[in-house]
């Protein structure tokens, strides 16, 4: 092909560019289009720069990351898409995408020559809206205008619906934030799930494509005016519109804090959580409470678990709760669900059995890691694990809901990808209370001590939380708490008092702080030995796709060792739950499952949850005491796998005056929005 | 030689540097890349990889002769190695920086020198190619003839 001709196909393409002709506001679009393109290989570079000229972009090139941010922040408005490298020496190419998502919201492109499926799911669960594999070819790019399209019609999208319930839903629900964080998550998840409605809604294109609002460039300063205000506020009760006022920003709306929030709720639980590293578990389904599932990944799944630990809801209630409150969750979890239910699922079997020894274990030894389950105020962790990390909206939104949902393990709950339906009540459920329910089982990942103390916070006396776990997928063979038996997050032992554990365990690594924030917020989680349980099965892999809220990235695995969250709660004494906890996943109800998976999955990661769990159990790997368990009830209900969200409900109801208390009442779900979680 | 035969050799040979496997038809989009307003691009692009592939070759040895090899550094680097040479289409440097990484991941020092030199091999065969081809199209050039590049492997 001479040049000409290649001009002439790209000049084609440019101008035919498949555009629907009542949306192209601009007729050369997409040519002109401003792409930053960040990359440490100088031939890539080079290439990249010159075919995206060849598509007539207005192309950038750096070879820094650090460089390409400081253009991002200086030129706020001056760039469409990013195009960044996964593999760079000065940063991790998903730390810029998450800074960029969180400050400029920019749609970003990832690329590698890696095609492994996990770097593929951290990309996506790290909000990526594309992968390129390298070499990258120039039909790949000629397409790239399509991401800045849907992320606009989106945010217009969320933008009318802000509007609209503003007006009309006030008093629908009491928390604004709900509304807007539905809203906004809708508007986010629409642009993942529902984008052929969107698609065939040739109007709103025209709007979107034509409307350009002009995005709200999150720059540092108004970003620390934005933390400044949430923490003023305390991170549980930093509703967009308290946000606003406080921040005081002309011309800022409540939309754009809602959906930064959402953000900044995912990022604080990845932070917590694990280092980005882990499975991106990114379905951090910060819900709305935004519960120190900073951290997508990893922070999601171990939030939810410790919170579903720890709230010792059942994770079936969680879920259920979730769903009532969230009502969108069950959306959200629906998308992550499927793909956790590979993993996580809790296979309760496992734990069950293990959670029961192991809880009492976990509770015993690790007193501590129950105490990050206590750590995590059944009232609203939330907001120490705000405090902790931004909470990066979770994914599944599920994990998150459950932590949010007061601890209950509602985390857990959400995190049990595998009972999809389940689980999805759960993180329904659990949404509003994630923050609250250590979700011992979310964090099974992390630490399966945090797992134990979430677990334990909740007053593991609640039989009903065993319940919650009852999602325990079958899948993952948890129980064998190959690591530290993070069921032996002592769902037992985890009485509520464990919650300080959390608190412990996020001192501990990284995962810890997930693990923390997310007991923190589950303050009677479920012992989220589910989630440990999970984790471990569901290696990294799995668990990113699983944003059930497992943040219990990968490193959560060592949710074992944290599987202090008093199993009991979720656990059944067969639990293993622990185990899959590896995963971030909340451990809610969903910790049982998580405890299988996370034995299942990555060992490092229950490694990793288990440090932290045995920093506070002592080294102690979570045992979950089945005996501890107070409930038997639990067990039956939790392993039997499927739970029925009445029961969970109602177990989780019935734990309330335990340790869990607050959380439970906390299931309102409104409150919690759902992160949008970038899938 | 006339422009013609010259134009002959140069199209025989660069077929037989895509029959070999030596390139694949990433090299052809970068053919295509070039245009009026960039004559030199392949050339350019080439010649960034060359200093590229020599500093990280150099980088990957240093740290194979390490008393304690870092294995991970090791795999960045060829991770990276492989990025640029499937980016410019050199098919079999990128072949054999597959096949290095495993060795990477095994940590098997052993295999991962002589994975080195089946690169390095790879990488100065490639390299030697591209520059008898970049040396034909520059006659080619200087006898007043057109180098048009390859439409699509004929073969």
């Amino acid at each position: 092909m001479n040049p000409s001709n290649g001009k002439g196909s790209v000049s084609m393409a440019s101008s035919s560019g498949g555009w629907k002709a009542g949306d192209v506001v601009l007729d050369q679009f997409p040519a002109g289009l401003r792409v930053l393109v960040v990359d440490d290989d100088p031939t890539c570079l080079v290439i990249l720069e010159k075919m995206l000229r060849a598509c007539l972009y207005e192309v950038t090139k750096c070879n820094r990351a650090e460089i390409a941010l400081s253009q991002l922040r200086e030129n706020k408005n001056g760039f469409d898409i990013v195009i960044s490298d996964v593999h760079m020496p000065d940063m991790d190419g998903f730390k810029l995408l998450e800074h960029i998502g969180l400050e400029m919201d920019l749609p970003v492109i990832m690329m590698s020559a890696d095609d492994g499926k996990n770097v593929v799911m951290k990309g996506v669960t790290h909000g990526a809206c594309d992968y390129l594999i390298k070499p990258v070819r120039i039909e790949a790019l000629k397409n790239i205008w399509q991401h800045v399209v849907r992320k606009r019609k989106n945010e217009w999208k969320d933008l009318e619906h802000s509007g609209s319930m503003e007006d009309g839903d006030r008093q629908q629900k009491p928390s604004e934030d709900v509304d807007y964080s539905s809203s906004a998550n809708e508007g986010n998840w629409k642009g993942s799930k529902k984008r052929k409605d969107e698609d065939e809604e040739t109007e709103e294109r025209d709007d979107s494509s034509t409307l350009k609002k002009p995005r709200v460039v999150w720059s540092v300063e108004l970003h620390q005016q934005f933390v400044a205000a949430v923490n003023q506020l305390g991170i549980d009760k930093a509703v967009p519109k308290k946000i606003l006022e406080l921040m005081n920003v002309p011309g800022l709306t409540r939309e754009n804090v809602a959906s930064h929030l959402q953000k900044y709720r995912l990022y604080l639980r990845r932070l917590s959580g694990v280092s980005q590293h882990h499975s991106s578990l990114n379905n951090s389904f910060v819900s709305n409470q935004e519960a120190a599932f900073g951290a997508m990944s990893s922070l999601n799944g171990l939030d939810l678990q410790t919170f579903a630990v720890t709230g010792q809801l059942p994770a079936q209630s969680l879920a259920t709760l979730q769903a009532a409150g969230l009502g969108r969750s069950t959306t959200k979890t629906g998308i992550p669900m499927p793909l956790v239910d590979q993993r996580n699922l809790f296979s309760f079997e496992n734990p069950k059995s293990r959670y029961g020894e192991g809880q009492q274990q976990q509770h015993l030894s690790s007193s501590k890691p129950v105490n990050l389950l206590h750590g995590i105020p059944t009232t609203m962790e939330p907001k120490q694990l705000a405090a902790l990390h931004h909470s990066t909206p979770s994914l599944g939104g599920m994990s998150i809901q459950v932590n949010t949902r007061g601890g209950q393990s509602n985390s857990l709950l959400m995190q049990m990808p595998q009972p999809q339906s389940r689980e999805q009540i759960l993180n329904e459920s659990t949404g509003s209370h994630v923050p609250r329910l250590p979700s011992p089982i979310g964090q099974p990942i992390m630490s399966n001590g945090i797992a134990g103390g979430v677990i334990g916070r909740n007053g593991i006396g609640d039989s009903g939380r065993g319940t919650l776990y009852s999602h325990v997928p079958p899948t993952s063979s948890m129980v064998s708490f190959p690591l530290n038996h993070p069921t032996e997050l002592a769902s037992n032992s985890f009485p509520l008092g464990s919650t300080p554990r959390i608190s412990n365990v996020t001192s501990k690594g990284p995962f810890q702080e997930e693990v923390n924030a997310e007991i923190k917020g589950s303050a009677g989680f479920m012992p989220s030995y589910d989630i440990f349980n999970e984790l471990h099965q569901h290696k990294s892999q799995d668990w990113e796709l699983q944003d059930l809220q497992f943040n219990a990235s990968q490193n959560a695995n060592p949710v074992e060792g944290n599987l202090d969250v008093s199993p009991s709660v979720l656990v059944h004494p067969g639990y293993s739950s622990s185990q899959r906890i590896g995963q971030n996943r909340t451990a809610s109800a969903i910790g049982r499952t998580i405890y299988s998976g996370i034995e299942g999955t990555e060992q490092g990661n229950t490694q990793i949850i288990g440090q932290n769990l045995n920093n506070l159990l002592a080294d102690n790997p979570v045992r979950v005491k089945a005996e501890r368990i107070p409930d038997s009830c639990n067990q039956t209900t939790l392993f039997p796998g499927h739970f029925g969200q009445e029961d969970l409900m109602s177990a989780l109801l019935k734990q309330q005056p335990g340790g869990i208390g607050s959380t439970e009442t906390e299931f309102d779900f409104d409150g919690y929005s759902m992160d949008n979680i970038p899938v | 030689m006339e422009v013609g035969q010259m134009q002959r050799r140069l199209a025989d040979y660069t077929k037989s540097l895509f029959m070999e496997g030596i390139l694949d038809a990433q090299f052809l989009q970068l053919q295509q890349l070039q245009d009026e307003s960039n004559p030199d691009f392949v050339v350019e692009v080439s010649s960034l990889f060359f200093e590229d592939s020599e500093k990280l070759l150099n980088d990957i040895a240093r740290a194979l002769d390490q008393q304690s090899v870092d294995f991970k550094r090791v795999d960045a680097h060829v991770h990276q190695l492989k990025g640029s040479s499937a980016s410019v289409g050199a098919q079999r440097v990128k072949n054999a920086c597959v096949a290095f990484r495993n060795f990477c991941e095994e940590q098997n020092v052993e295999g991962c020198v002589r994975c080195l030199q089946q690169v390095k091999q790879e990488y100065c065969l490639v390299k030697n190619k591209l520059e008898t081809l970049f040396r034909l199209e520059q006659q080619i050039v200087a006898a007043g003839g057109s180098v048009v590049p390859m439409t699509e492997l004929g073969f």
